[in-house]
């Protein structure tokens, strides 16, 4: 069996005809862990004793009386809780906690009978674009192990494009999905704000926050999004998707709109992922549909509106790391408000604790409304620019990153540097719509990923449309630690 | 730029303490962030509304019906310190 050949509905289909069993597969996967993993650092844990259980349990039914996907190994982003399995969000103050809980889900995902194979590095509380913030290790990107694979889902999307496993999850709240995932040639996905629960998953910035699948191609991730999917009472923001999702089956773009945003095709976007984004449109002409440029001035606003609506959320969420509950607790303290301070100065990283610090400025009295006021009502701004452009056309497609994966250590020191990797994937967050990045092609060897974006609860068809751009790209290139691995 | 002052009033209300090479490293950072963030002030946003949530939703309601919940014992177990089923923490103030 050809790891890097497999999809998530390729081990399915291994199951289903009974050409590999559940642990079989389970070892293929921890196999490939072994050989790569020491080079790419996807892992933070790796449970290959619950695997190889979860994987026996099924091995153990007869085959008609199993679910479809049940027996495909899937591994997760440390920020979704499993029950009793360490979950750290790569940060030293949750070191060592075990939730007492599944996430919704997780608790979806074993419904489904797929078996966890562990759990995966990110930046840390999810804050960054490069993956550099988590207090672990470094996640390097598979097609140049000196570049980073993009963040914060790094680990997600770096673990599917080395084959360390069929499939991931990972969550979206300024790009942390799609980025990566362009950055790592694999498909990312960020479904409508609402569409899955965030229940279990440890929160960033609640009004922006989306979990969604990584993948290896556009079915795997509207089969994926389908288990995931739903309406869930643990979080009353959830609102599920108005129908199941099927596999993605159209070829031809006949009838469809694609708005081209020129606000992205700017400066900041390089000649080699513009050639690349080209060859998108081309293909996208090719299968039927028609693409007009069009403008959505708001959208540069993104960036600016987010990095103040963002840490504000963060800081508010963040503040229940306290040393009390979980986690890490300082030694030595004075008193209640010493313990906290020392507990989460030692406790949160460089990037987190420069966030907490704007949000807390930018809510702090006298200057809320300058700063948050304006922000939301720039929320607005851009909601509104994209209901407009959705009168026009069907989707809306740009470069999802306006720079392929970039050196380790090359923007670190400069956050701005750093916050414009989210330039173009931002604004579908501000406005809640669902949004999915397909490699597009290399620039030099490396991917560079088209993303999508389309209106709320638009999921089937924006699968459907992304599907027939990728049959018409129909690109088959792999990572060189493909070649390594053989 | 952010002042020395409002930069050590922001990490006192962030309960968050830093080294004095930290704090000027901040103060730098932080006003450059704010500096970009205010070209939102280029934008004419009057008459708009704030948006909080991107999709339309107001007042989900539930039954107000018992359910699981986790045992205290669960609830407590990954606390530092605990004690009688309660998290034990230092003296306040």
């Amino acid at each position: 069996m050809e790891v890097f050949s497999l999809t998530a509905r390729a081990c399915r289909d291994l199951l289903g005809s009974g050409e590999a069993s559940a642990t079989e597969l389970v070892d293929l996967y921890l196999d490939q862990v072994e050989r790569v993993d020491d080079r790419v650092g996807a892992f933070l844990l790796v449970d290959r004793e619950g695997a190889l259980a979860q994987a026996a349990a099924v091995d153990a039914k007869p085959r008609a009386e199993r679910l479809p996907w049940e027996g495909v190994p899937i591994a997760l982003k440390d920020l979704l809780c499993v029950e009793g399995m360490e979950t750290t969000c790569a940060s030293r103050i949750l070191k060592g906690y075990r939730p007492p809980y599944d996430a919704t889900v997780v608790a979806k995902l074993r419904a489904a009978g797929l078996v966890l194979l562990g759990k995966l590095n990110m930046d840390e509380f999810a804050m960054g674009s490069s993956t550099e913030n988590s207090s672990v290790q470094l996640t390097h990107n598979p097609w140049d192990l000196e570049r980073v694979p993009g963040g914060s889902s790094g680990g997600s999307a770096a673990c599917v494009a080395a084959a360390e496993a069929p499939w991931s999850l990972g969550s979206d709240t300024g790009g942390s999905i799609r980025q990566p995932a362009s950055l790592c040639g694999v498909v990312g996905m960020k479904p409508t704000y609402g569409a899955v629960s965030r229940y279990g998953l440890i929160a960033f910035a609640s009004s922006l926050d989306q979990i969604g699948p990584l993948t290896r191609d556009v079915s795997d991730a509207a089969a994926l999004l389908d288990i995931i999917a739903g309406k869930d009472p643990m979080d009353s923001t959830s609102v599920g998707l108005p129908a199941p999702i099927a596999l993605p089956t159209r070829t031809d773009l006949t009838g469809l709109r694609f708005g081209v945003i020129r606000e992205f095709l700017g400066e900041a976007c390089e000649p080699g992922v513009r050639r690349v984004f080209d060859g998108a449109v081309a293909a996208i002409h090719a299968a039927g549909g028609v693409c007009d440029e069009l403008q959505l001035p708001s959208v540069e606003k993104g960036l600016a509106a987010y990095y103040i609506i963002a840490p504000a959320e963060a800081s508010s969420n963040l503040a229940r790391f306290d040393g009390v509950r979980f986690g890490h607790r300082s030694e030595g303290a004075s008193d209640l408000i010493d313990m906290y301070s020392r507990t989460r100065s030692e406790g949160f990283g460089e990037e987190v604790k420069r966030r907490i610090m704007i949000g807390t400025y930018v809510l702090s009295s006298g200057y809320y409304d300058a700063y948050y006021t304006q922000a939301q009502k720039t929320r607005t701004l851009i909601a509104d620019d994209f209901r407009r452009a959705f009168g026009q056309v069907d989707y809306l497609i740009s470069p999802t990153s306006p720079t392929v994966a970039f050196r380790i250590g090359e923007r670190t020191q400069d956050p701005l540097a750093m916050y414009l990797s989210d330039l173009c994937t931002i604004p579908a967050n501000l406005a809640g719509l669902p949004a999915i990045s397909i490699p597009a092609g290399l620039s030099d060897g490396l991917p560079v990923g088209l993303q999508i974006v389309g209106p709320h609860f638009s999921e089937q068809g924006l699968l459907e449309a992304a599907y027939a751009v990728e049959q018409g790209l129909g690109l088959s290139d792999l990572p060189p630690i493909a070649e390594a691995a053989r | 730029m952010i002042s020395r002052e409002e930069v050590e009033h922001i990490a006192r209300l962030s309960r968050l303490r830093f080294e004095e090479d930290e704090l000027e490293r901040l103060q730098h950072g932080l006003s450059a962030i704010l500096d970009y963030v205010k070209t939102l002030g280029e934008l004419d946003l009057d008459g708009l509304e704030p948006t909080a949530h991107a999709v339309d939703l107001k007042n989900v309601l539930r039954a107000d019906e018992p359910g699981v919940c986790l045992s205290q014992a669960a609830a407590v177990a990954n606390g530092p310190v605990v004690e009688a089923g309660q998290f034990v923490v230092p003296r306040i103030g």
